[in-house]
């Protein structure tokens, strides 16, 4: 009865450590889902940066749902009209990509988000700001290369950034096709290593790509 | 044992089944319902995020005692303890708004800052490079900013009816004694610092802090740069001089120093743009600067900043007096300045910021009545003429000890205190035509104290409340000056500001020794002021009323020089003034607008009573446009000053009633001065580019109109001249090169 009895207990224990991180995987994935479609809308940014929040505050040790946060925070500033309050959801971003940080450090992929970071306070003030923030996005751009030379999404990062940047000061498609090639080259190697890592951006080389032919 | 596991089987059957809605809205305390706000239950995944009605709901499988988090950005967090038993809730919300620096209103009456933080950047170093009518000087450009007045013929800023000895300028907190360099008769000298130097500006036209004084009208706080981006050589070659310099940054960023030399010499550019003056000795100086910055821990900076410089020139005009004499004057300049500065967070949420500066400046001047050959010639009948003969050294030497210790107390609430000790020695040697000499010295020590807070009551009402306590070795005498200022926002892009203040100040210099007993000099000023500030509009109002007491009345000594003498002096000064800039709505364009009105009067000196000052004009406008054509790589800066004509007198004593009278008096021409500014960036956005070149043509008065400041007199009053610019127009073309890696392609091309 006694073994019985230990065995429950552990069967109880092993249920509910698998049942936690079974959970917190279905709930990651779920919040992925949702952010694959959210850039149909992109008010959704902020719902799914608050659930991605919420799993990570409940957790408190994955850097993961920090990472995710970080990334829609950063990308519904990107797509923010009102420049006065972009500033805002960068260093909302900015406390969340942190935290992970502080969880996994020298990662790449927190690199790149660093890197939007600071290209997303650039652009409210692109003649002010490009000393500071302008330094900043290339150097965690570059370390993000170094970090993990298979990652794709630094040289998606750079390639998107000479698309956009005016012919004059050495931006536009002849710039930015090489990066944007190497980016597809990487994106067709990377494996992420687990089914709620980093896998996104390829479609937009893709389509980046498309743009310049 | 069966028991145990069916009711864990239970209770997980009650988990599945047992979801529970809470639902709700949450609004802010102005009755706003908030959208994007994250609603969650503390340490589960469940939570929600408000629709843009402020709704939210969503259900959780927790029981019991719950705790609740709301947060959004730029409110306080808010918690709500709930108990979730098998009803759904509802909980409806208000949350508070947290007092930001970014919403909350700013204490700006008076004053025009710019710096990083405040979007209301107004005038940065590139803004001061590329207006075109202040030729890269520092204090010229703020002359485009309300408040200030168009003159010419001496260097310093005269704000709102003040002179320009009324006006102070500060280095990282410390006074800067001799920021321009020294004067020279008729002709305004330029500012001793570079543009670049500076990462701030705050340009404050009154109200200011109770943090600085000796000061009547304004001061101008300087904010110098923290660590470079990267290690940079530069050279500059221009119609006016060469320099070069490095600044080196640290392998690990946390530190850096840096050199420069330049050396100016104007003798190309007056052979080709004809002075009026005769110069036989070709302005020319020689300046050296040091500097090294030490990043800290949490963002402190230790910073130091030297420099030494040296500058000779020597010019004659025709003598006033007679037809066929001149005067050949001449000013040697030897000045050394050093600043050590220490910002910091020292602990339990203290901030330190001290520092001490130390400056020499030594001045030989002589002036000589030459004839016809340039020869020296000696009259003694009349009298006056044998005083045209004189040399003059000025030594002085100044130190100052500074510390400002800040807390914040809640919110943005501050607390400042601090004080200030000056030291200065001024030594005077003036001899005469016939070698009798007249020396005399100026000591002195100068401590202030100083206690200022600044309350945020709400984000939309805030208040600086402040005193300053000085006591001056010469007067000496305590004096006590409280200042406040009010901002109450509006809107939330506009906002209306109140300041009043004392200000005091010691007579100047060239007024010591003064007759024993005189007193401080003493402003109040009331300001009200109006602003509405989007990040590319700047719209500001102010109406001002200064009253001047206890201005200081002069008597000549026995050398014939006016020395200070009572307080019986005074005056006012009341105006308003508008300030527009707009950086949107022309696209690539960027313009300002100020436009001031003033209406003074002041006895003070040897004015017989009450008149409106030879330095004020009663209107002043400025204009500058400025757009960077990025294709042609070029950016085109022009300006526009106008002044209505100021007064001039002539202040001749009368021996039967024994005090000035005006002998005579006029207004002169309006001032009008269009200039034009080319900067030609050819290497911008090359790749691969190791040199970074700027290439500059500058155009002072392009229309070569008339400029007149002001009148002198002979010394009979019988005949007077026009003192104007030296020249009529000033040309200036220039190369800067930067070698290093150049990082606007960086920046631009990874980024934009």
């Amino acid at each position: 009865m006694k073994k019985v009895f230990l065995s429950a207990i552990v069967l109880f224990v092993t249920v509910v450590v698998f049942a936690q991180s079974e959970k917190f995987t279905a709930a990651m994935k779920k919040n992925l889902t949702a952010l694959d479609t959210s850039f149909k809308n992109p008010a959704d940014l902020l719902i799914v940066a608050n659930n991605f929040e919420r799993v990570a505050t409940a957790e408190k040790n994955q850097w993961l749902p920090y990472y995710y946060a970080a990334l829609c925070q950063v990308n519904y500033g990107f797509l923010e009209q009102n420049k006065e309050k972009i500033d805002g959801y960068a260093d909302k971003a900015t406390t969340l990509i942190s935290k992970a940080d502080s969880l996994s450090p020298n990662n790449s992929e927190i690199s790149c988000v660093k890197s939007m970071i600071a290209s997303c306070h650039m652009m409210v003030d692109p003649m002010q700001r490009w000393q500071e923030y302008g330094q900043e996005s290339s150097s965690n751009m570059e370390a993000a290369m170094q970090q993990d030379p298979a990652n794709p999404r630094p040289y998606f990062l750079k390639g998107q950034g000479l698309k956009y940047t005016p012919d004059q000061f050495g931006g536009g498609c002849t710039t930015a096709k090489p990066q944007l090639q190497i980016a597809l080259e990487k994106f067709a190697t990377f494996k992420p290593s687990s089914e709620i890592s980093p896998n996104w951006g390829k479609e937009r080389v893709e389509m980046l790509i498309k743009e310049c032919k | 044992m069966k028991g145990l596991l069916l009711s864990i089987l239970f209770f997980s059957i009650l988990n599945v089944n047992g979801q529970i809605s809470i639902t709700g809205h949450i609004s802010n305390n102005r009755n706003k319902f908030l959208y994007g706000v994250s609603i969650t239950l503390k340490n589960t995944y469940d939570g929600a995020t408000t629709d843009s009605l402020g709704n939210y709901s969503f259900t959780t499988t927790e029981k019991g005692d719950q705790i609740l988090e709301v947060t959004i950005t730029g409110y306080n967090l808010a918690t709500q303890k709930i108990v979730i038993g098998s009803a759904s809730l509802v909980q409806n919300i208000i949350l508070k708004e947290q007092i930001t620096e970014l919403k909350a209103v700013i204490i700006s009456a008076g004053a025009f800052e710019a710096s990083d933080k405040n979007k209301g950047a107004v005038l940065n170093s590139l803004d001061i490079v590329t207006t075109p009518s202040a030729n890269g000087d520092v204090t010229s450009a703020f002359k485009s900013l309300p408040g200030t007045q168009q003159v010419g013929e001496s260097e310093g800023l005269f704000v709102r009816g003040g002179t320009a000895t009324e006006s102070k300028i500060y280095m990282d907190g410390n006074l800067v004694n001799n920021f321009f360099y020294s004067s020279t008769p008729g002709i305004a000298t330029r500012g001793r610092f570079n543009p670049f130097l500076f990462k701030g500006t705050v340009f404050s036209t009154g109200g200011y802090s109770a943090l600085y004084g000796q000061a009547l009208s304004s001061a101008l706080i300087l904010e110098s740069t923290d660590l470079p981006e990267k290690t940079e050589a530069d050279l500059s070659v221009s119609v006016v001089g060469i320099g070069g310099g490095i600044q080196h940054l640290a392998k690990n960023k946390k530190s850096s120093w840096g050199i420069s030399y330049n050396y100016t010499n104007l003798w190309l550019a007056f052979n080709v743009i004809k002075q009026k003056q005769d110069y036989f000795r070709v302005p020319l100086a020689q300046q050296t600067d040091a500097n090294f910055r030490i990043k800290r821990k949490n963002g402190g900076f230790l910073k130091y900043y030297g420099y030494v410089s040296g500058n000779k020139v020597g010019f004659r005009n025709p003598d006033i007096d007679s037809v066929a004499l001149k005067n050949a004057f001449v000013l040697q300049n030897l000045n050394t300045y050093q600043n050590i500065n220490w910002k910091d967070r020292i602990g339990n949420g203290w901030k330190i910021n001290t520092g001490i500066s130390f400056s020499t400046n030594r001045d030989d001047i002589t002036n000589e009545l030459q004839n016809d050959e340039n020869n020296k010639v000696s009259i003694s009948n009349p009298a006056f003429y044998s005083f045209k003969n004189f040399s003059l050294q000025n030594v002085a030497r100044y130190a100052q000890a500074r510390m400002v210790l800040e807390k914040k107390i809640k919110g943005l609430s501050v607390v400042r205190l601090g004080g200030d000790y000056f030291y200065s020695n001024e030594k005077t040697t003036y001899i005469l035509f016939d070698g009798t000499k007249y020396a005399e010295k100026v000591t002195d020590n100068l401590v202030a104290g100083f206690a200022e807070t600044d309350i945020y009551l709400t984000n939309n009402l805030a208040a600086k409340l402040g005193t300053r306590l000085e006591h001056s070795a010469i007067i000496n005498k305590w004096n006590i000056a409280p200042r406040i200022s009010l901002a109450y926002k509006l809107a939330e892009k506009s906002q209306a500001s109140f300041a009043y203040g004392i200000f005091y100040q010691n007579p100047e210099r060239k007024l010591l020794p003064g007759v024993a007993g005189i007193d401080y000099s003493k402003a109040t000023h009331y300001i009200f002021q109006y602003t509405m500030q989007t990040k590319d509009h700047t719209l500001r109002t102010e109406l001002f009323y200064k009253k001047y007491d206890n201005l200081y009345k002069t008597v000549p000594n026995f050398t014939g020089k006016e020395i200070a003498a009572n307080n019986n002096g005074y005056g006012n000064a009341k105006g308003i003034e508008f300030f527009w800039r707009d950086k949107k709505t022309i696209k690539n364009v960027d313009y300002w607008i100020s436009y001031s009105y003033l209406d003074t009067k002041r006895d003070f000196l040897n004015y017989p009573f009450a008149i409106q000052p030879s330095f004020a004009a009663t209107h002043t406008v400025a204009f500058v446009f400025k757009r960077f054509v990025l294709p042609w790589k070029t950016g085109f800066n022009f300006s526009y000053n106008f002044a209505t004509g100021r007064p001039y007198y002539n202040f001749t004593y009368d021996n039967t009633q024994s005090k000035y009278i005006i002998g005579d008096q006029g207004k002169t021409i309006n001032y009008n001065n269009v200039s034009f500014s080319i900067n030609y960036l050819p290497n911008l956005g090359k790749k691969d580019a190791t040199v970074f070149a700027v290439w500059v043509l500058g155009i002072n008065n392009v229309l070569g109109q008339n400029q007149v400041y002001s009148y002198n007199y002979n010394n009979d009053g019988s005949r007077k001249e026009a003192v104007t610019p030296p020249a009529k127009r000033f040309i200036f073309i220039g190369c800067f090169l930067s070698f290093g890696i150049d990082r606007t392609q960086d920046a631009i091309n990874n980024n934009l």
